[in-house]
């Protein structure tokens, strides 16, 4: 079996919020996904990939700011891992 | 160098200081970029860090020529101010069916200015079609503390650029917006010119400000781009606010009260 994996970056923290960045690696080699190759997302939200049967196997914990960095903006926050097995 | 003439507006400004990039198509003339396809076959002249841009690139120089274009030079010099110096130019070229893309970064390494940037000039001397790697870029990318391809992981984000333009298209961008050369799917070779300008003078009004009072501009500050997540965008407003305040030498100039709200300590000094 070989790993398909699925990172999902989302609106919020939540599993169901809005899909607003995303990456495929594919270990089965059918196929070579890479930077900038598509402006549709695979899914809408998060859940949606749930039910078409992504595992979930990692999601980002909520890290306060660090004191004086409050308003610094970085990577994105919200950042959801999945993967099947094919 | 100098010109007065083709100067950005407040509200082209305040576009650039919320997208990080000012895009201008087709504004080189079709004999330059000729002679440009000419140069980039070629190695290009050697020009030390920090070099003023009249000695970088004599009189007669292509380089010279491209940056006397006068969108072009109305544009940087707006942005960057009189007189600035070239830190590196390079010919960047992404080969016929090469494969694969450049990981999403910000170029040099994290740069942590809050009141003065770089900006990088990329020259598309041909027309750059969908399948042929034109550069991808992040609107609103360029405010973000993040390390060169530390964002190597991010594939897609919505509301991405994955250039298209005519021959002869210069884009000015922020040091800080998140880039990448993509994979040319076709037979042909996709060139792009690239200089950074390094600023010499404090980066206050350098452009035509007659219009800094239009509401146009608190829109242009505020405007949202699809791949943030709506709390952080909040955040790139008031990080927006700030550097609109350096740039226009105005401490108290703030929208819809974000940067005010979070100051407000009545009777507190420490």
């Amino acid at each position: 079996m070989k790993q398909q994996v699925l990172v999902l970056y989302l609106n919020t923290s939540a599993l169901d919020a809005d899909v607003v960045g995303w990456a495929f690696y594919d270990g089965t080699g059918r196929t070579s996904p890479t930077t900038g190759d598509g402006d549709v997302p695979p899914y809408g939200t998060g859940a949606e990939a749930l039910r078409d049967g992504w595992r979930l196997f990692q999601a980002s914990q909520l890290v306060p700011p660090y004191p004086g960095h409050e308003y610094d903006t970085s990577f994105l926050k919200h950042e959801f891992w999945f993967e099947k097995l094919v | 160098m100098a010109t007065t003439e083709h100067l950005l507006t407040s509200v082209e400004m305040a576009r650039f200081v919320a997208s990080g990039f000012h895009r201008m198509d087709a504004v080189v003339p079709p004999d330059l970029n000729e002679r440009a396809l000419a140069e980039f076959e070629g190695p290009l002249p050697r020009v030390a860090y920090g070099t003023p841009v009249a000695k970088a690139f004599p009189e007669g120089s292509f380089a010279r020529a491209l940056l006397e274009v006068p969108a072009v030079a109305g544009a940087l010099r707006s942005l960057v101010g009189p007189d600035p110096e070239v830190d590196h130019h390079f010919v960047h070229v992404r080969e016929p069916h090469e494969g694969s893309a450049q990981p999403l970064h910000a170029d040099a390494i994290i740069d942590t200015r809050a009141d003065a940037f770089d900006v990088q000039l990329m020259y598309y001397p041909h027309e750059v079609t969908g399948d042929m790697g034109g550069t991808l870029s992040v609107p609103g990318s360029h405010l973000r503390r993040t390390n060169e391809s530390d964002t190597g992981r991010y594939q897609n984000l919505r509301g991405q650029s994955r250039l298209t333009c005519p021959a002869g298209t210069v884009v000015l961008l922020h040091h800080g917006i998140w880039h990448g050369g993509r994979r040319n799917d076709s037979g042909t070779r996709r060139y792009m010119y690239k200089i950074r300008f390094n600023p010499t003078v404090p980066q206050v009004r350098t452009w035509d400000a007659a219009d800094l009072d239009d509401p146009a501009v608190a829109a242009e500050l505020s405007r949202q781009f699809p791949w943030y997540e709506t709390a952080t965008g909040r955040l790139e407003v008031y990080n927006r606010v700030r550097l609109w305040r350096a740039l226009t030498g105005n401490a108290a100039f703030d929208i819809d009260h974000w940067a005010t709200r979070v100051a407000n300590r009545p009777g507190r000094s420490a």
